[in-house]
């Protein structure tokens, strides 16, 4: 074998030939070993074939299942803005400067309904943040280690009762509270700002506050963890070595190298607080107006079409709370991007501190 | 000579693990001090304990004496001594939401300073002394602290301890995050700085502590070998353990 190709290598190699020719002819020559393993890199066997093929196809699925959950919200968007299209053709923009709310007659504005969402949700936050911040500090700097687990453990279950417990215990327990206690006190001392005027309902955007305050403070107080966690643990030594005390040293190391972060969950919080129905719907008192006062009752854009869908009877009322459905959505999405984009920033790549 | 430090009897634990077992040293004043030994020797855990820096972690505790210009650090407050006994770690860490001014100022204003005029005077002459003024004088008041290059956030942590002008100054390893050319500069930083205060430098580099210490420690498991001056160290040690140390023959 070997004799017979002898005479054409000499014969090849004086022509110059390319050096993958050359190559090719001397793998040619004595170990034909190479051939087959060269062969054997190139095509899988076939128990590797059928785990690609697995593989593959389960890439395609999550791929389906991520496009689903974007085509999903893609799908509502789309529903929303059709079906508020006939209240958007009559009132355009003015719907949400409008402050009128009448089914009967057919005028539907939206502006009472924005109002008691935002204010609402602002006396939660103003309630909520302290709290939800110092709980966090206190758990990540200060609180001794046995007890670390228990205290966040039960921030976070109050984050599982369900929403429409927290309204029958607002009912029952929190608004007589703040009737008899609380809003005398507030008016007494606090009528000057404007904001605790009137008769003292109990029920009232007050009461909504405040639910919405213990509703938020576990996302709120869980994320300021996290992110408390993250501040490295250099920047507290070098607060403490300047001689800080431990108050000191947690406000210029610690809050203050997590403020973004903080931002972050307080917004976190904000869309929680904008979109929740029940609750608010059971004790803000669903009136439809505008009122300076705190302890006035109001009415949220989720409380309006929780109450009124079922009984919504003329198209135009139906598409006026579809529209109101739309800007909420909006809004809370905008929201959360904006705070999860604000979590992210300090977050990333820095690993979670191993004592936290 | 005067003595600045004067350790007696120091012991320190992590939870149940003793990491130093009885050290005793007298720190001359206005001299740099080294304190050398393999890794978890506890020579870290030594200076720490000098300004209760050690006592953060909650694992750690202490016992024995620290007395710093004659006053056990144990009878005063914490706060007091950690401004009295400045502390550079061993990577930067500059306040990164702070300008390049406010890093400097803030030991200051913890201690109560706002008057304009006085910080701006201390914190020229801090920076001066860390021999960073003439690179940030233009953007004090513009740019983090964490915009400085490494070796200049070490010069400025430096500066930022030198503000609240304590009379010890604690270095760990405080060069060993950097390039040559930013370790000689800390080094001579190191030779200007010791005509005014006292220093103990922790050091991996033997070089280093040849360079810029009078006195060396020999640290090994929690004990200190010898102590003694630098020359003296390395060229005759008198202890075998710290003459197989320097001679490379471990750690």
């Amino acid at each position: 074998m070997g004799a017979a190709r002898e005479p054409h290598i000499p014969d090849g190699q004086p022509t110059g030939q390319s050096f993958g020719a050359a190559a090719a002819t001397r793998s040619n020559q004595p170990d034909s070993s190479k051939v087959p393993f060269v062969n054997q890199t190139r095509e899988a066997p076939a128990w590797k074939k059928s785990v690609i093929n697995l593989d593959s196809g389960f890439k395609g699925l999550m791929l389906v299942a991520a496009l689903v959950v974007l085509g999903i919200v893609g799908l509502i968007v789309a529903e929303l803005m059709q079906g508020s299209a006939l209240a958007w053709q009559k009132f355009g923009i003015h719907f949400f400067f409008g402050s009128e709310w009448d089914p009967v007659s057919g005028g539907f504005g939206a502006l009472p309904f924005i109002y008691g969402t935002v204010v609402s949700s602002l006396v939660a936050l103003f309630i909520a943040v302290p709290l939800a911040v110092a709980v966090a500090v206190f758990v990540t700097e200060m609180c001794p280690k046995p007890l670390r687990r228990p205290i966040s453990y039960a921030t976070e279950l109050l984050a599982a009762i369900p929403s429409v417990i927290y309204g029958l215990w607002a009912i029952f327990i929190l608004v007589p509270i703040l009737r008899v206690h609380v809003e005398p006190w507030l008016m007494k001392y606090f009528s000057w700002t404007g904001l605790f005027t009137g008769p003292a309902y109990g029920i009232g955007m007050l009461a909504a506050g405040v639910v919405l305050a213990i509703m938020i403070v576990p996302i709120i107080s869980s994320i300021t963890r996290e992110v408390l966690a993250v501040v490295p643990q250099p920047q507290r030594e070098a607060a403490l070595a300047l001689g800080a005390t431990r108050w000191e040293m947690i406000r210029m190391a610690v809050l203050r190298n997590a403020r973004a972060g903080i931002m972050g969950a307080v917004i976190l919080g904000l869309g929680r607080a904008l979109g929740e129905t029940m609750a608010v719907t059971m004790v803000i008192g669903n009136s439809p107006s505008i009122a300076k006062s705190l302890l006035a009752p109001g009415y949220t854009m989720a409380s309006v079409i929780a109450n009124e869908f079922n009984e919504a009877t003329s198209d135009l009322h139906r598409s006026a709370l579809i529209e109101i459905g739309l800007a909420l959505f909006i809004v809370t999405i905008i929201v959360n991007i904006l705070a999860g984009l604000m979590v992210w920033t300090v977050t990333r790549g820095t690993p979670a501190r191993t004592n936290a | 000579m005067a003595t600045a430090v004067e350790v007696h009897d120091l012991k320190a634990w992590f939870g149940k693990t003793e990491a130093l077992h009885g050290i005793n040293m007298a720190v001359e004043a206005k001299h740099a001090t080294a304190v050398i030994g393999p890794s978890g020797c506890g020579k870290s855990t030594f200076i720490r304990c000098l300004n209760r820096m050690h006592e953060t972690n909650p694992e750690a505790k202490s016992e024995g004496t620290v007395r710093v210009g004659g006053v056990d650090v144990y009878e005063m407050p914490a706060v007091d001594v950690r401004r009295r006994v400045g502390m550079v770690f061993q990577k930067p860490n500059p306040f990164p939401t702070m300008t390049i001014y406010d890093n400097v100022a803030a030991g200051l204003k913890l201690n109560g300073t706002h008057n304009r005029k006085i910080l701006d005077d201390i914190v020229e002459h801090s920076l001066q002394q860390a021999a960073l003024w003439d690179e940030v004088k233009d953007i004090l008041k513009k740019q983090s602290g964490a915009s400085l290059s490494g070796g200049q956030q070490q010069r400025l942590c430096i500066a930022r301890a030198l503000a609240v002008s304590p009379e010890v100054m604690l270095m760990d390893e405080p060069a060993s995050a950097l390039d040559p050319i930013s370790t000689a500069k800390i080094e001579d930083l190191i030779f200007e700085l010791k005509q005014k205060l006292t220093i103990v430098i922790v050091t991996h580099n033997m070089q280093q502590a040849s360079r810029v210490a009078e006195f060396t420690g020999f640290f090994l498991m929690g004990n200190l070998i010898e102590f003694d001056k630098t020359e003296k160290i390395f060229t005759n040690p008198s202890d075998k353990r710290t003459e197989d140390y320097i001679t490379g023959r471990f750690g």
